[in-house]
């Protein structure tokens, strides 16, 4: 009985730590293994007790790729518990660091993580020596994603000027304007990696993948809107619990999820983008249709360029919101304190994370849930390596390793979000 | 991180290696790197606050956690910067460890490290295939031994951490 096994131990250029296991036997494909052992970080332990104002500024402490996402899902939760409604303004604003973060984090993977796949290097470091001008490029618009989160956020990684309620305090007209000039210019250089990733070669594979997102009738989703999906979905963040179920596997330390009554789903740029390709500004929709681009996209390695394209539209709109600035009376409204429940679902890079707080009178975080993306994506990014790799079996070990590690980064896994339950059974003879 | 010197002092890696900071090694700036809250991976941050007290203000002295994409940034247009951070290499703790990076004198960088494994040796690689390395460019790592969160600085990673920022404080003044 011929047995093969791929083990990749340590998976290069993800967020975290994880491995991949691939058990092939008598020419099939048996097993397919995303093994994620970087160490449980216990956020939603340290979240109870602790005060529901200190929120958003823990949760920052989960990502330092994607803290504002952690901030506005934590923050968009609390009110929801306290009944607080932000101002248009506030609301504004908190697009605009979201769109900071869209730019660093996608950029980042773009030119640093994914690119190297696709031109053949081992990383960003080898890609530059035969593409500098390239990567100079990638550094060029991150630096530009960081000034917005510089700016807005204090800082750039784990920002500390977000609070429920709104702001610590909010930029005056002429500091956001000062911006606008290096958002144009990036804006425009950001058209030119939509080009450069559409060319790149993608193994013609795609899956029917149950997509699901955050939508709002009016705007290519961020903080706000109801959960969707392309099967049927149409909740209110809300519902989330009565729609989704994590669960434990032993391979894993971040926890999976599941659609109830339906299995693996998708968030993320491929779902963000066949779920609302049609609110994009017109710049990124032309962009998108220049690189080859459909309404929707079920080829998971195309995920690049649905970034790329995601880039122009977070400097569009950016330079939107720059230009239609106000500054508020107030950075944020008052939060007055009192027992509740609150959810919230927004659109981190890498997909939809939902947060759910309960807090009792006197602000107290009594019980805390984070479900980022990559625990909900871990299914599909098995069920991707199952299909993938049955059909690559020809291949040699090295290649088909590759592959599946591609496969894997497709989706941008930020292990280190994912791997912050805790899960405690407690046996009693 | 390859070892350099076994002598806590830095004075004697100074010696050995043709001198710490010669006149034309004045820092342009000094980066100083690690995790205050995680003991002795807060050395780089206790000579930045040791030599502040030292030296003139027009000395730039910055602190980051060592993230590669954050120090190639700053690296760039910077004609001299030295960073001071910590090591664990095995070797007696307070040892100074003295890296030209100029020289092509770094520990290898990594190669397809996630971006949360991408530190100071990946910035310094990056930079050099980039142009972007500074003219005069050397890394201070302090081996440390303990590196628990909420930990202090051991005796002999102080000891050492004084006597660097005591030495890189009269460079900056010549």
């Amino acid at each position: 009985m011929a047995r093969r096994t791929i083990n990749v131990d340590v998976l290069a250029r993800v967020e975290g730590e994880g491995a991949l296991r691939l058990v092939i036997q008598d020419g099939k494909l048996r097993n397919a293994e995303l093994r994620i052992f970087e160490p449980p970080r216990f956020f939603e332990a340290f979240l109870r007790g602790r005060a529901c104002m200190e929120v958003p500024d823990i949760t920052a402490r989960i990502c330092g790729i994607c803290p504002v996402a952690y901030q506005m899902s934590a923050v968009h939760a609390m009110e929801d518990a306290l009944g607080i409604s932000i101002t248009p303004e506030i609301r504004a604003l908190r697009r605009l660091l979201y769109c900071g973060e869209w730019i660093e984090s996608h950029v980042l993977h773009m030119y640093m993580l994914h690119a190297p796949d696709f031109l053949g290097y081992d990383g960003a470091i080898e890609m530059a020596k035969d593409h500098p001008d390239v990567v100079r490029q990638g550094l060029a618009l991150k630096k530009t994603g960081n000034e917005i989160l510089r700016l807005l956020g204090g800082r750039e990684i784990h920002p500390i000027n977000v609070r429920v309620g709104g702001f610590y305090r909010v930029p005056n007209r002429r500091e956001l304007r000062g911006l606008r000039d290096a958002l144009q210019r990036a804006r425009d250089a950001s058209l030119s990696t939509v080009k450069l990733v559409a060319g790149f070669d993608f193994p013609s594979v795609e899956r029917d993948y149950e997509f699901v997102s955050v939508h709002h009738p009016d705007e290519y989703p961020f903080n706000e809107g109801r959960v969707v999906s392309n099967k049927g979905l149409n909740i209110t963040p809300q519902q989330y619990d009565a729609n989704f179920e994590e669960f434990h596997v032993k391979r894993s330390n971040a926890l999976h999820s599941r659609r109830v009554g339906h299995g693996a789903y998708l968030t993320g740029p491929l779902a963000r983008y066949s779920l609302n390709s049609s609110l994009l500004s017109p710049l990124a929709r032309e962009a998108a249709r220049e690189a080859g681009l459909g309404p929707t996209c079920n080829n998971p390695f195309r995920s690049i360029v649905i970034r790329a394209v995601e880039v122009v539209y977070a400097f569009d709109e950016a330079l939107r919101i720059i230009d239609a600035y106000e500054e508020p009376d107030r950075a944020f409204v008052d939060t007055p304190i009192r027992a509740g429940i609150g959810c919230a679902a927004t659109e981190a890079p890498r997909g939809m994370l939902y947060h759910r707080y309960r807090v009792d009178a006197a602000g107290t975080v009594m019980e805390a849930k984070i479900v980022p993306p990559t625990s909900q994506n871990q299914p599909s990014i098995e069920e991707d390596l199952r299909d993938f790799a049955s059909r690559w079996l020809e291949l040699p070990d090295d290649r088909l390793s590759h592959l599946c590690e591609q496969a894997i980064r497709n989706h941008d896994p930020c292990i280190s979000c994912a791997t912050h339950f805790l899960k405690l059974d407690v046996v009693r003879a | 991180m390859r070892e350099k010197s076994q002598d806590p002092s830095p004075q004697a890696s100074a010696t050995r290696g043709g001198g710490v900071l010669s006149p034309s090694l004045r820092p342009g700036l000094i980066l100083c790197l690690g995790n205050p809250d995680r003991g002795d991976d807060g050395v780089g941050h206790l000579v930045g606050l040791l030599l502040r007290e030292q030296v003139p203000q027009h000395v730039v002295i910055e602190y980051q956690d060592g993230s590669a994409l954050e120090l190639l940034e700053r690296l760039h247009g910077v004609d001299s910067a030295l960073f001071v951070d910590a090591a664990l290499t095995g070797a007696p703790p307070g040892t100074v460890h003295v890296f030209d990076c100029t020289a092509g004198d770094m520990p290898a960088a990594k190669p397809g490290a996630s971006s949360h494994g991408l530190g100071i040796a990946e910035a310094i690689a990056m930079a050099r295939v980039l142009h972007e390395l500074p003219r005069v460019c050397r890394l201070y790592a302090i081996e440390g031994v303990n590196f628990t969160p909420g930990a202090s600085i051991s005796a002999a990673v102080r000891v050492a951490a004084e006597k660097l920022a005591a030495m890189l404080a009269c460079a900056a003044m010549v």
